[in-house]
């Protein structure tokens, strides 16, 4: 391709199908495609959803979720090597002594440590590590909301049933209920310590629909929920100094033989490994957005590498509904430096419509997000209806100028000052012109199985967070992920200091069951040289890493 | 058109970014110093994405990759122009002629307290931050954000006691530091801001009605008839009771 001429931001073409969009705008104000049937649902996701069709997932062929089906990525982190060996490191210098360790400090693991905290464990007896730098992680960028079901004309029973529809009724119905019923006391206790959820005059909060929900009940602070919700709890962890370490990311957890009783760390600049011995562990380290599942683009943090899975499923933890993944329906498909990056659902919630090149909508702006993002890829390579962008990526226009239209001048501005930002330092202006968006990899709807507490399978071993499985079964609606990480990383606090107190035991740190997990691995045919956990994905030009020695 | 090679087409459109980039493929060059050192990278790209495509795999300077953390605060100089300017390496197209360094982190101090056992008293920014007192009105901390904060206004406020504007104009914080480590009075804005916002939060808003009676109800357990009734019912019975609660759907 040659120079091409660029008006507001968008090569020329594109914008002549702005020019389309524009024309129907009038004509689709307050006119929304209608909902599609349970049918037409399963049909369309049949076809053309990624976790549906063929070719993206094989079965498990080890452990206790032998049989089950996963993405490919991630069977491929269950099925590679440790990255140490046992004799590689001396597991008899304890470097750090706790009562809880958390691995993780996104919303899932502050939570976990303040709870913990509040349940007597003193904060010198807890340690919190995490790969990055505490608060680098997916919490940090959740946009739209947090859901409770606060509002009079709605119901923690209501907001189950809605959880459970949008899940396609595969979800555990204990966890789901822990999820709802405590949506309300967690907000709360937000609000107590300070955080800033978005108000109406009367001091009433301002509450907005999401995907697949029947009620509003999203709690957000602008577009900058997670930021907002995470930043305060960081700030109360280390009023309350509690013990954190950057840059160590858990490599291994370590065992007596059953019981996890601590990990091995290992320094990313310094290289050097160490060892913690815990009573109680909790694994929070989120999702794998940055394993891209079947190619496509995320918006996950760096770290989102699925780590925890493969550090769970090696000391015997069972998972649940390994075989979905998320896809949000609208990430960004241009400019190419934003690719994949998330448009949140609150855009549609405010009124912006997915409308095809011609300028035709196609789809009800709220379907669940598998059913929505399905839509998208028909539009695009079923119907052909979408725009190629230089980069060769298809997408459809998410016509945010509507945002203004319907709920007055100023508003995308005033509640989407993120996203107006974004797109502005890449010099378009999302209240004048539609943006042009894809499905993307979202979120890691299956995980670690556990109780409503946040218990495991595995002595001593406790999870919270995205990389759980089960309080959303086969799909999540929008707001109910930060909500799941603040509710079960609050239980799990409670739960880990409550074994601490009652029944932990003082046991031996080994990498025992290493031994058995490559022999499993061997047994069930795994040839392989792959190794994980993966900690961080690699961008690095193909010519530069063509040419890369080790000399030093 | 088969379905697999519908995914196949989409994996293939995405290569560039979901694994490292490939020569062929690029069109436009641009020359940036990283910390000096010459580098030929695509034009396309941010300044982290070109980083990588040079060769560094980030271990600092690099969380979110979305605009979110602050993480990738970075200090550059164009071609041609004296000016020092900051940004965010995961949101900011590289430059030709780009000279730039990342600063992943200001060895800022964070005051530590107890909110909760604070009064809603307006010197309590001076008895956190007595530094705050120093603010010369330079507005370098302003030019400095990349947020488009009103950096300076917002400690104005604090130093008057205004605990609503320091919400406000401070919400959009990345607390990324890029203007603590440009302050001459060596004052640590966003920390300021964060003290602010939290008090605001617990003491200047009032408590929301609804959710306050509604966790009461939860903690008086006043819905467990109710979830036992619907958690026993059937599938079927659910999705019924699904599809109307749907149709009473409040959407915007
Ligand atoms: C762009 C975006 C927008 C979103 N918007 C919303 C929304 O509007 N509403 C909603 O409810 N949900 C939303 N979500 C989902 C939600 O934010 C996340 O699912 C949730 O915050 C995950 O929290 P977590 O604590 O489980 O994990 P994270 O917040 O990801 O934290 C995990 C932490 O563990 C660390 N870690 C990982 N591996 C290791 C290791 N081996 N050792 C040590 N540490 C490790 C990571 O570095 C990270 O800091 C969004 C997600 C994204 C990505
Ligand atoms: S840079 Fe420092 S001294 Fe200058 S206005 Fe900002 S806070 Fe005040
Ligand atoms: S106020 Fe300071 S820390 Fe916050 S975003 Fe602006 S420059 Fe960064
Ligand atoms: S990496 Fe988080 S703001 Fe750039």
């Amino acid at each position: 391709m040659s120079e091409l001429t660029f008006i507001d931001g968008y090569p020329e073409y594109m914008y002549e199908s702005i020019k389309k969009v524009e024309k129907t705008r009038d004509r689709r104000i307050g006119k929304l495609v209608p909902q599609m049937s349970q049918k037409q649902r399963e049909e369309i996701l049949g076809r053309y959803h990624p976790d549906y069709t063929e070719g993206g997932k094989r079965r498990i062929k080890h452990g206790r979720n032998e049989g089950d089906l996963a993405p490919n990525e991630l069977v491929d982190l269950l099925e590679a090597l440790p990255l140490v060996k046992e004799d590689d490191v001396d597991l008899d210098k304890t470097d750090y002594e706790t009562d809880v360790l958390i691995i993780g400090g996104g919303l899932a693991g502050t939570s976990a440590a303040l709870l913990a905290v509040e349940s007597g464990i003193r904060p010198e007896r807890i340690l919190l590590v995490n790969k990055l730098r505490h608060g680098d992680s997916n919490s940090t960028m959740a946009q739209g909301g947090t859901q409770a079901a606060d509002r009079p004309n709605d119901s923690p029973v209501i907001h189950y049933i809605d959880a459970m529809g949008g899940g396609h009724f595969t979800n555990k119905p204990d966890v789901v209920r822990a999820l709802t019923e405590d949506a309300p006391v967690v907000v709360k206790w937000l609000c107590d310590l300070g955080v800033l959820f978005d108000r109406n005059d009367d001091g009433s909060f301002v509450e907005l629909s999401g995907g697949g929900t029947s009620r509003k009940r999203m709690h957000a602070c602008r577009d900058y929920t997670g930021m907002e919700e995470l930043r305060v709890l960081k700030d109360e962890f280390k009023n309350r100094r509690i013990n954190v370490l950057e840059f160590h990311p858990v490599i291994e957890l370590l065992t007596d033989g059953g019981t996890v009783t601590g990990a091995l760390l290992w320094g990313l600049e310094t290289h050097e490994y160490r060892i913690v011995k815990a009573k109680a562990t909790i694994i929070a380290t989120g999702g794998f957005g940055r394993l891209h599942i079947r190619g496509f683009p995320t918006t996950n943090h760096y770290g989102a590498t699925g780590d925890g899975i493969a550090l769970a499923y090696r000391v015997g933890a069972r998972l649940l509904d390994t075989d979905t993944v998320q896809y949000h329906p609208t990430g960004a498909a241009y400019p190419q430096q934003i690719i994949g990056l998330l448009l949140t659902e609150k855009l549609r919630t405010s009124g912006a419509q997915p409308v095809n090149g011609d300028g035709d909508e196609f789809v009800f702006p709220l379907e669940p997000r598998d059913v929505e993002a399905s839509a998208i890829i028909r539009e695009c390579y079923g119907n052909g209806k979408g725009i190629t962008t230089p980069s060769g990526m298809r997408g459809i226009w998410l016509d945010t100028p509507l945002i203004d239209i319907i709920n007055g001048e100023g508003t995308t501005r005033k509640s989407f000052p993120g996203m107006v930002r974004m797109f502005e330092r890449f010099g378009i202006d999302m209240v004048k012109n539609p943006v042009l968006v894809f499905p993307t990899l979202h979120y890691q709807n299956g995980g670690v199985e556990t109780d409503p507490y946040g218990n495991t399978n595995v002595n001593g071993l406790f999870v919270a967070g995205e990389v759980s499985g089960g309080v959303h079964g086969k799909n999540r609606l929008m707001g109910n992920s930060t909500l799941d990480c603040l509710v079960f990383g609050r239980r799990a606090g409670v739960a880990a200091a409550e074994y601490v107190k009652t029944s932990a035991v003082d046991g031996k740190l080994t990498l025992d069951h290493l031994r058995a997990y490559v022999e499993m691995l061997k047994s069930a045919g795994v040839e392989t040289k792959r190794r994980a956990p993966v900690l961080l994905p690699d961008y690095r030009g193909r010519a530069v890493l063509a040419r890369m020695i080790d000399v030093l | 058109m088969d379905r697999e090679d519908i995914m196949e087409m989409i994996k293939e459109s995405n290569r560039s970014v979901t694994t490292g980039m490939d020569e062929k493929d690029i069109e436009h060059w641009v020359t940036i110093y990283v910390m000096g050192k010459e580098y030929r990278v695509p034009a396309v790209l941010t300044v982290m994405q070109a980083m990588e495509y040079a060769g560094y795999r980030f271990i600092r300077s690099c969380g979110c990759r979305a605009g979110f953390c602050g993480a990738c605060a970075t200090v550059y100089r164009t071609k041609d122009d004296y000016r020092l300017k900051t940004a965010m390496a995961c949101q900011t197209r590289v430059e030709d002629g780009m000279y730039l360094v990342q600063i992943p982190f200001s060895p800022a101090q964070k005051a530590l307290g107890d909110i909760e056992s604070e009064e809603y008293d307006a010197n309590v920014f001076l008895k956190w931050y007595p530094e705050i007192a120093r603010c010369l009105s330079c507005n370098t901390c302003t030019k400095a954000c990349p947020q488009d904060i009103e950096v300076m206004d917002y400690i104005q406020a604090a130093l008057r006691g205004d605990f609503e504007k320091v919400a406000e104009i401070s919400f959009d914080c990345i607390q990324c530091g890029l203007c603590a480590i440009r302050c001459p009075a060596e004052i640590v804005q966003y920390h300021v801001g964060q003290l602010g916002r939290r008090m605001y939060g617990r003491y200047g808003l009032p408590r929301e009605e609804n959710v306050e009676k509604r966790s009461k109800e939860v903690t008086d357990k006043k819905f467990d008839e109710e979830y036992e009734k619907t958690m026993s019912l059937e599938t079927e019975e659910l999705q019924s009771v699904y599809v109307e609660y749907q149709k009473t759907r409040e959407v915007y």
